[in-house]
């Protein structure tokens, strides 16, 4: 089984966001950048499948300017094949990363697909179940956990309250939640070993996916902040801030 | 052009998030209509037609549907789509899952998570965890979104007369099996809309413990109980518990945030609370920033204090 996994370069999730100087986007020069961490589970998820014999390749695709080289880097170390770079220095929305995901997969025909269930950055959560439209393959969002049975994948996902299963045919596009795995430590060696790999370029142009944002970011702002709180010195003091102040009855 | 709610339920009873996504729906002035895929759906559709303001329930029922796929409902919603200039739910795990399927084979871009509609095709939506707002446009002819429901005020069940209409569904999606659905069973009130929410983190130091003294204060207050990551990653509390960027969102009328430093992954699920109570033993602690009322102490004495002090 041959296995693509997408990896975004993402602002750290430590990271306080700002705004740029005009007002018109996040500042993102010279902040600290890594792995979307879901797509840290997603490659871990990955090389699991790899290490119990159940994949023999396993590629990790990235999208964006050759900055993202780093991500691919870090994929690399964790144990990937091989990587690839789309790439782009548009900003790439949902529908096009599904867009340009499928053209990678024409050309690479994985038989399974593996993302992180939402980027930290834009939070859309989106990119996967597009992609699996796309394809027309079977779809598991939110996985917590994933086993190959009989050539039918069972994933196991998140939703509201509880947990539902499925069973997938393959090829099918796997979205990962948090739970899925802990993604291993990546060693220092292997980082140095992963510097010399090779990471093969596609230019954007040679895919002949329109890229063409549909969404169009008229401003960016901070929200306004929850009014000042009050500390309070006892319980009694909050009982009677509630009851007095706000209303609830305890 | 209608509008289109993609309603969600369990057969019997509409998630509550539903009636608010129909009040989302009544920005554009048009007609609302609300589609319910299922089963066996004569109940659930009777008490939808009363909902105020929805003018159309449509009902797709195969056996198929009974526990449907994110494949079947999105080609029923591409199937019914050019009736439609807008397709919008609630930004649920049901909808999250099928919403942007839909969206791509109908090649139209997704907005996830809308807090504010401000025209017709301009949203406000949240990015990073809540820290920054954007205003957005869309420049599709058709928007499929969902909408952050808290942000809406819930449709009242009464008042409408809907007619009622059943449409054909398309050939089941043969490569997905549904093996089965597991359902945390739960005396408490369901967290994603419970009035009353009593959360713990870490601190709390072990599953036991996170239960001895969480559950006599939520039963007192009839509230639901909430987690942050690492509680539920320490295993002290169930996943879908977790309260957060990447779990479950609320906004009740009082949280009581237990033991719980504040990390904007938390923070991002329970700030459109109306009042938020803190305790936590570090009077630096970031959630006081955002706490309407904080209280600097062990939670193994304060939480047992103030449960005791509730009538
Ligand atoms: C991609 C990603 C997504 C995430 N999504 C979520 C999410 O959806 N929801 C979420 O909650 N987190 C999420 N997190 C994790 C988040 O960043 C924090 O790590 C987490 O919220 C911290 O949980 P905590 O407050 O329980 O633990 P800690 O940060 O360890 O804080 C414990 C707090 O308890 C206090 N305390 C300790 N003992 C006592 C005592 N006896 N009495 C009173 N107070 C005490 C301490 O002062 C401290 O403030 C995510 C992280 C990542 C990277």
């Amino acid at each position: 089984m041959k296995i693509l996994v997408a990896v975004k370069r993402v602002v750290d999730y430590n990271v306080k966001i700002r705004i740029n100087a005009d007002g018109t986007d996040v500042a993102t020069n010279g902040v600290k950048m890594g792995i979307n961490p879901f797509d840290e589970n997603a490659v871990e998820a990955a090389l699991q499948l790899k290490e119990q014999d159940q994949a023999n390749e396993i590629i990790a695709v990235s999208l964006g300017s050759s900055a993202n080289q780093d991500v691919l880097r870090h994929a690399l170390a964790m144990g990937v094949d091989r990587a690839l770079l789309v790439e782009t220095n548009s900003k790439l929305q949902p529908l096009a990363v599904a867009k340009l995901l499928k053209a990678v997969i024409a050309q690479e025909q994985p038989d399974l697909i593996l993302l992180g269930k939402q980027a930290i950055d834009d939070d859309a959560g989106q990119a996967g179940q597009m992609l699996a439209a796309l394809l027309n393959y079977p779809q598991a969002t939110f996985a917590s956990s994933l086993q190959l049975e009989n050539n039918e994948l069972l994933v196991t996902r998140e939703v509201d309250g509880g947990t539902e299963t499925l069973a997938l045919s393959l090829p099918a596009v796997i979205t990962a939640d948090l739970r899925l795995n802990d993604p291993r430590f990546v060693k220092l060696p292997n980082l140095m070993m992963a510097r010399k790999k090779t990471i093969t370029t596609i230019p954007v142009a040679d895919l002949g996916v329109d890229i063409e944002s549909r969404l169009k970011l008229l401003k960016v702002a901070e929200p306004a902040p929850r009014k000042a709180g009050v500390m309070v010195s006892s319980v009694d003091e909050l009982f009677q801030k509630l009851l007095d102040h706000e209303g609830v009855t305890l | 052009m209608n509008i289109l709610v993609l309603a969600e339920h369990d057969g019997q009873q509409l998630n509550p998030s539903s009636l608010q996504a129909i009040t989302a729906a009544q920005f554009w002035q048009a007609p609302v209509h609300v589609l319910l895929v299922g089963s066996a759906l004569d109940t659930i559709a009777s008490s939808l037609a009363t909902v105020s303001g929805v003018t159309k329930v449509i009902k797709a029922e195969a056996a198929h549907l009974e526990n449907p796929l994110a494949e079947d409902i999105a080609n029923l919603l591409v199937s019914i789509s050019s009736e439609y200039s807008v397709i919008l739910a609630a930004h649920t795990s049901f909808s999250r899952n099928t919403l942007p399927r839909a969206a791509a084979l109908l090649d139209v871009a997704m907005i996830s998570d809308v807090l504010e509609i401000q025209a017709e095709n301009c949203y406000v939506r949240s990015i990073y965890a809540g820290n920054i707002l954007t205003h957005i446009q869309s420049q599709d002819a058709l928007q499929v979104l969902t909408v952050h429901s808290s942000h809406f005020i819930a449709a009242t069940t009464q008042g409408g007369s809907a007619d009622i209409s059943a449409i054909d569904v398309p050939a089941p999606f043969t490569q997905t099996r549904w093996i089965s659905t597991k359902q945390t069973q739960s005396d408490r009130p369901a967290l994603s809309s419970a009035k009353v929410v009593v959360s713990g983190g870490r601190s709390l130091g072990s599953a036991e413990n996170f239960e001895q003294v969480l559950a006599p204060l939520a039963a007192k207050l009839g509230a639901a109980i909430g987690a942050t990551r690492a509680a539920v990653d320490a295993g002290y509390a169930a996943n879908e518990l977790q309260v957060g960027q990447t779990g479950i969102v609320v906004a009740p009328d009082l949280y009581i945030a237990v033991g719980i430093s504040g990390a904007v992954q938390h923070t991002y699920g329970m700030k459109d609370s109306r009042i938020v109570v803190a305790i936590n033993q570090d009077p630096d602690a970031p959630i006081f920033q955002i706490a309407d009322y904080g209280l600097v102490g062990d939670l193994f004495d304060t939480i047992p204090a103030i449960t005791a002090a509730i009538q």
